[in-house]
């Protein structure tokens, strides 16, 4: 893979972004992905959280403990100069898993921009079914609520722009798509994302060790379910 | 060995200093939003510094201690009583059982902490005590504190200090210096060279007005309309605790405990994590003053609040030692 020269930056003094590129694209997704599988598996100490982005990776950081490590030096300065070395690596391409299947039920009732869907795009809901569940998507970052995850790339023939005025309350397991994006709300929140159906999947769970469903870098294929699969599926 | 709510107050949550290594997730990491004031509440009893405490604004809540409790305030200055005699803030306090907290008015500060010794008894949530209200998950059952909840104290709490009198021990934390009074400060963000020249003009001695829509997930700024030179779509990215974003409508809003982990908004500049307490202690209809800093001081500020802490921590150790040899 052709390595891309990443920008590092700070985000205010207790915060460092690494950004290898200012469109999206898989390929700058897997070096993102890269970078945060590396850190999970050698974190650094002192680095409390990480936050991986379409383009970005940043890093939430303790300032005190890092400037133990720095001898007692400039946190921000020790730790830039630590990411330029090992982004200055050759990135691999991240490792491709089974996708995570998600069963949506499209039927009109759960879904209040389905037939507006089908007249901005010109597809019948057949068509736009289709297309929705033709691919495997990629989990670029999660963001905006907790679980919720930005996936993409939809196929260009179902993208619908954002709605004008956003919905003031969207159902847990609404499943939209805003451009390319396409996303699962795992709680009731409001939202401006065209609602084109609806999950019974529990995306968020917090009764879970692990309440979400989706991570950064995970595959991602949608299943058509109907109506009444979709009520025996929360009946079970 | 718990403590009841009488009267819930505006907004009372239980919070520690945060739920951290979450926000890959979309997590966000909660805790107190004046992390200073909860740690010196903490330390004045000997508290581990991130031990859980009860935020709340004001109006405030009425606790009842349903046994005998050694606590302390910090952060705003409501005008504590217990059974309705004035106690200070910054001062580690004997409280009998019975007795009654309540808070008489808005003297200084906007948001109170209240520190148990011993802390309080509630199930950890992804490794914190902190409440997240969107999740409904930490804290008391992932919700605001309600009129008649009983929080229970953890049973380490309650041997060192049954003492049957009110007792306000003589010692204080001196907070002065830790708090600004004069401007904010704040490190240019990655997209501050995307303002135009007025707005960056501006933002090299800038004044906002803290708006009311403010909350736990961030302070909203009234000033001139700020502008980018060009419009511009920027890929949604990380943010953090202090991130100035620039709003569509050419207005700013600071990013608090409650803020999400990622934003496609311009990131002006970002509010030293050391003037964070100054302005959420700030309350809506105050006019703030923010002032660019470079890294370098940024970060030795920081480090002069890690020492001072240090050292009330080890001051609050020997000066309770010796009471308790006393």
């Amino acid at each position: 893979m052709k390595k891309t020269i990443a920008h590092i930056y700070a985000l205010g003094d207790q915060a460092i972004t690494i950004e290898w590129s200012s469109s999206i694209s898989e390929e700058v997704n897997n070096q993102v992905m890269h970078s945060f599988h590396f850190f999970q598996i050698h974190p650094i100490e002192g680095v409390t959280d990480m936050i991986p982005a379409y383009s970005s990776l940043t890093l939430i950081y303790n300032p005190t403990i890092i400037r133990k490590q720095a001898m007692g030096g400039s946190p921000f300065e020790w730790l830039k100069k630590k990411l330029a070395a090992l982004t200055a690596a050759p990135s691999i391409n991240a490792k491709e898993t089974e996708p995570i299947v998600v069963p949506v039920c499209y039927d009109t009732s759960l879904a209040p921009d389905l037939v507006e869907a089908t007249q901005i795009t010109g597809c019948s809901i057949e068509e736009l079914i289709a297309l929705h569940t033709s691919k495997i998507y990629k989990v670029y970052m999660l963001g905006f609520l907790p679980g919720f995850a930005y996936m993409a790339s939809v196929h260009q023939q179902i993208q619908l722009p954002r709605k004008a005025t956003p919905r003031k309350l969207v159902a847990a397991g609404s499943v939209g798509i805003a451009g390319e994006q396409t996303g699962i709300y795992p709680l009731e929140a409001p939202g401006g994302w065209q609602l084109i159906g609806q999950t019974p999947l529990k995306i968020f769970d917090i009764t879970k060790e692990e309440p979400c469903l989706f991570k950064p870098g995970n595959w991602v294929k949608f299943e058509a379910i109907t109506l009444e699969q979709f009520h025996q599926f929360n009946a079970a | 060995m718990s403590i009841t709510i009488i009267k819930a107050g505006l907004f009372s949550t239980v919070q520690d200093t945060g739920r951290k290594g979450f926000q890959h997730l979309g997590i966000n990491p909660n805790g107190a939003m004046d992390p200073l004031a909860m740690q010196i509440a903490n330390l004045l009893i000997q508290n581990k510094a991130d031990e859980a405490v009860i935020e709340f604004f004001y109006p405030a809540p009425v606790f009842r201690f349903n046994t005998a409790a050694f606590i302390a305030l910090s952060g705003a200055d409501f005008v504590a009583t217990i059974n309705d005699i004035p106690v200070p803030i910054n001062h580690p306090i004997f409280v009998p059982e019975n007795a009654v907290l309540s808070f008489t008015k808005k003297q200084s500060g906007h948001i109170g902490y209240l520190a148990i010794q011993g802390g309080l008894e509630l199930n950890e949530w992804m490794n914190s005590y902190s409440t997240n209200t969107r999740a409904g998950a930490g804290g008391m059952e992932g919700r605001a504190l309600q009129k008649d909840d009983e929080l229970k104290l953890k049973a380490s709490a309650i041997q060192k200090n049954s003492q049957s009198q009110l007792q306000v021990l003589p010692w204080m934390a001196d907070t002065k210096g830790l708090y600004q009074t004069q401007s904010l400060r704040y490190l240019p963000g990655n997209e501050f060279s995307l303002l135009n020249t007025f707005s960056q003009q501006f933002m090299t001695n800038a004044q906002f007005t803290i708006l009311a829509d403010s909350d736990r997930m961030g302070y909203r700024l009234k000033g001139p309309a700020l502008k980018c030179k060009k419009q511009i779509e920027l890929i949604s990215s990380g943010v953090t605790n202090g991130t100035i974003q620039l709003l569509p409508s050419g207005q700013c809003i600071v990013l608090l405990a409650d803020h999400q982990t990622t934003g496609g908004y311009p990131r002006i500049g970002h509010i030293i994590q050391s003037d964070i307490p100054t302005l959420v202690q700030q309350s809506p209809g105050t006019i703030i003053r923010l002032i660019p800093v470079n890294m370098e001081t940024a970060e030795k500020i920081n480090n002069r609040q890690g020492q001072y802490l240090q050292q009330l921590k080890n001051a609050c150790t020997l000066q309770l030692n010796a009471y308790h040899r006393h």
